[in-house]
């Protein structure tokens, strides 16, 4: 799937520039591309050094384990496969915490927290389990109660209002991620049929 | 309400951090050999992403300087019709989950052009918040643990991302009343 996406997106730029005339773009857009790939990681290393270091304070100091027994039933719920004392589960639910609250760029490092834990428990190594997909599902749709950069962009553009969008992004973020959570149960089953015919 | 919230989004991060160190002080933990500690992983993890985000980031960038992406929308305009989606705003949709970048640049073009109170300012900003970038945290979340098969996620993402779109505009309408002028 990612191979396809990949070469589709590739082969649609080169056949339209080509097309177009606007083959000279190309190679600037590919060594530009690399170059925003490796910026992005780079660019990780602060706030993924900052979140794995506090979230290590808050483990030693129980509170991780404290809003783990607080959102038990949500964790249960929707990551059936994970052992409810398992670092993952607490990992998990501070991914979704973060990102329910908007905290600045601390979902991301969480949610790969709880990637590697979830490695830990997934039986093949090159394959991602349901816990992993759940995960991806419940980040990519991102449910959110604070948009917080967004609020923070419409604010520099002199928004005269610009909380005026959390009702609204709730509401969206709310039905998006309910639809997120409904597909992968769907998908799941159908992999599961798949596996066993 | 908006003072509340404002201040809420400007407090949430320091009053977070010193709380996990003061509770974390409170209960005799380490917390500066602890942090460093924890922070120790950061910068592996982050390394091992490199590869991963080249490699997409690449095929993104070759999909939006060819005009691609311009011809894509171009396309899909008269279903987006049908759909109730303003054409101003569709490439930020068709942009989101490929690029977060490139989704807020639309976005700030739009607060340029009609303000950030507008209608199409709100919606703007909704779509913005309402999703994340499925296809970056695909390749970062499954390429920090070395994933090669990704089962249905993608699929999942996507579908999902198109049904926010959808929320995004329903939202806005729902809340904000229809566009005016249209």
């Amino acid at each position: 799937m990612i191979d396809v996406i990949w070469l589709l997106l590739f082969c649609c730029g080169v056949v339209t520039a080509m097309l177009t005339g606007h083959m000279d773009r190309l190679s600037g857009a590919i060594i530009g591309g690399a170059e925003t790939g490796v910026e992005l990681s780079i660019g990780l290393i602060s706030v993924i050094a900052f979140w794995l270091g506090m979230m290590n304070i808050a483990e030693k100091a129980g509170m991780v384990q404290w809003i783990a027994q607080k959102l038990k039933p949500i964790g249960k719920f929707l990551y059936p496969s994970v052992p409810e004392d398992h670092p993952a589960m607490g990992a998990i639910l501070l991914n979704m915490s973060a990102n329910l609250l908007g905290v600045g760029n601390a979902a991301t490092p969480l949610g790969l927290k709880a990637m590697s834990e979830l490695q830990k428990l997934n039986k093949d190594r090159d394959t991602a389990s349901d816990a992993m997909c759940t995960l991806l599902a419940v980040n990519t749709a991102s449910i959110t109660l604070l948009p917080t950069t967004v609020i923070a962009i419409r604010m520099q553009f002199g928004s005269k209002d610009p909380t005026a969008i959390v009702g609204t992004t709730i509401v969206a973020t709310a039905i998006g991620t309910l639809a997120a959570i409904l597909l992968d149960r769907l998908f799941r089953r159908l992999s599961r049929r798949r596996r066993s015919h | 309400m908006q003072t509340i919230i404002t201040t809420l989004s400007a407090w949430m991060l320091p009053v977070l951090v010193t709380s996990i160190l003061i509770i974390g002080f409170a209960r005799r933990v380490p917390i500066y050999n602890t942090f460093v500690d924890g922070a120790k992983g950061g910068f592996g993890t982050a390394i091992r992403l490199i590869p991963h985000l080249v490699a997409m980031m690449v095929a993104v960038s070759v999909f939006r300087a060819s005009g691609a992406m311009d011809y894509l929308i171009a396309a899909l305009k008269p279903v987006l019709h049908v759909l109730h989606i303003p054409p101003e705003v569709a490439p930020m949709g068709l942009l989101r989950p490929i690029s977060g970048v490139g989704s807020l640049a639309l976005m700030t073009d739009i607060f340029k052009g009609q303000g950030p109170d507008s209608w199409l300012g709100q919606l703007a900003s909704t779509m913005q918040a309402a999703s994340d970038t499925t296809l970056y945290i695909i390749t970062v979340y499954f390429g920090s643990v070395g994933i090669r098969n990704i089962r249905y996620a993608l699929k999942v993402g996507l579908l999902a991302d198109f049904i926010s779109v959808l929320a995004s505009v329903l939202a806005v309408y729902w809340l904000m009343g229809p566009m005016p002028g249209a």
